[in-house]
Formats: structure tokens, sequence, C-alpha cells
């Protein structure tokens, strides 16, 4: 039998129900969370997207042992193809004063904690959950990709190349400039917040 | 000796496991030999403490429900 759920048709096997739900079940967290950071408020449709492309392709996963690998799979696709709907002008990024860029020496210079004696570690302290998690949105898709699923999922950059279909060169490329792009909207971040100085706006 | 620039260029590579041996040994011994490379290398350490640590934060429990609800509602 096949009903429709959000106007999508669902065309898993008769017996896929119950075994579908304990799976997705148990990587709904996970998923959410993985969704949170890459599309921000779109987070729930891209997992909503993600359950039911899921649903309907679950006769290709083989093990419930890969049921993980998988489904993020699926989610990273849905986060991307809302990216790419809800995409605004290409913004313009200078590569070269990026990669020049380091956050250590920056923190350094400017000294935002003059009474600090250890300067770089309360710059960091000064980040909570919800500032990583704003600071990775303001990056370019597909920096942040790389960026939440291997420094916050633990995935290996072969594993990443696999999941996102890029070859491992271009994802070690993307990782590269996406640590340095993070560290320069840290500080941006920072500043436009009030958090150097010791004082939040 | 590799200068500053070309190791901190590599410093989340090395962390990460993913440069060659030949470029590892050329990073260790310029770390060996630089201490502010070496504080820029415990800062990467630590900024990557800091994204492994923000993976887990608390999840919105409405959204969960609903898409508890949603599972639920998925019918072959």
């Amino acid at each position: 039998m096949a009903v429709a759920l959000g106007g999508v048709a669902q065309t898993a096997p008769a017996d896929a129900g119950p075994c579908f739900r304990d799976l997705a079940r148990e990587q709904l967290p996970r998923l959410l969370s993985i969704a949170r950071r890459l599309v921000g408020d779109d987070a729930e449709d891209a997992v909503q997207d993600c359950l039911l492309k899921a649903f309907q392709k679950f006769h290709q996963l083989h093990t419930p042992a890969a049921a993980s690998a998988w489904l993020t799979k699926i989610l990273v696709n849905c986060c991307r193809d809302r990216g790419r709907a809800t995409a605004r002008r290409p913004t313009q990024i200078d590569f070269d004063a990026v990669e020049e860029f380091s956050l250590y020496r920056k923190i350094a210079s400017e000294d935002p904690f003059p009474y600090s004696d250890s300067l770089h570690l309360d710059f960091l302290a000064e980040f909570g959950p919800e500032d990583v998690r704003a600071v990775l949105l303001r990056l370019p898709e597909i920096y942040r990709i790389p960026l939440v699923l291997v420094y916050m999922e633990g995935f290996l950059a072969r594993e990443l190349a696999e999941t996102i279909e890029v070859p491992l060169g271009t994802v070690l490329a993307r990782l590269h400039r996406g640590r340095k792009l993070f560290e320069t909207q840290m500080w941006e971040y920072a500043e436009e917040a009030g958090m150097l100085g010791g004082g939040r706006r | 000796m590799i200068s500053c620039s070309e190791a901190v260029k590599q410093l989340w590579e090395y962390l990460d496991g993913t440069v060659d041996e030949s470029d590892r040994a050329l990073v260790e011994e310029h770390l060996s030999r630089c201490r502010r490379c070496c504080g820029e290398l415990e800062f990467a350490r630590e900024l990557r403490r800091v994204l492994a640590k923000s993976a887990s934060v608390d999840l919105p429990a409405d959204v969960l429900r609903r898409l508890n609800q949603t599972l639920e509602e998925l019918n072959p």
C-alpha cells in the first residue's frame, strides 16, 4: 500500500515501516543536530525531507550497521538542495587574505582581554555551542559541510569524500580553506557580538 | 628548516594526520625549534576541541517530537 505524506508517495516494501522507524528514531537527534549546523532554521524541514527520501529508498540499505552513514549522506544532500533553493548571491571571498590570516596571531596582536594571562584560551572560552553554530552558518556551504562532518561528527576525510561524492583532494582543499574561513569569521563574529574586552553586548 | 608560515599552513593537516611522512618530519623539526609555532599548534588543538564539544547541544524538544511524529506516520 502506498499513501501520501507531505505530497510524496511512499513506496517502501510492506515490512519496511517498523524496521525503518526503529533505525531512523535512533538517528534522529544526530540528524537534527547536523542539520541545525548545516542549514540553521531549515533544519526541521531538511530532516523531514531526509526521512521521506530514506523511507522511499530503504530497500537500498543492505545492512543496519550502515544506517548512520547512509542517513547522513541523504541528509547532507537534502541540506544541499535546501541551500541551493535559498542561496543568495555568491559571497566574494578574498582567499589570499584568508590564507594569510592567523587567528592565533590576531588575538596576540589585538590583545582583546588586557588582564588575561591566557589570552587565546579566554577567547575560545567565549564561544558556546550556539556561537559556533552561528559562525559555521556564515561560511559558504561547500566549506561548512566538511567542517561539520569532520571536526564535529568525526568523519575521516576519505569517508567525507565518499559521502559528498567528490575526490579526496577536493575534500582536503575545502577543509583547509574552511578552517581558515572559520578562523576569520570567528574573529568578525566576536567583534560584532561584543565578545572582546570581556563585555558581551 | 621550513619557515613559520609554511609550518603554520600545515598545522591542522598535521593534527588531522593527513600530511605525508616527509612533511610531517619537517613540521616536527620546525616545532622542536619554534616556540611561537608550538603556541599555534596548541591553539589549533584547542579550537578543534571547541568544535567537537559544540556538536552536543540541547535540541529543541518540540522539533524532535514533530519529527518522531513524521516517523510514526510513515506507512508502507
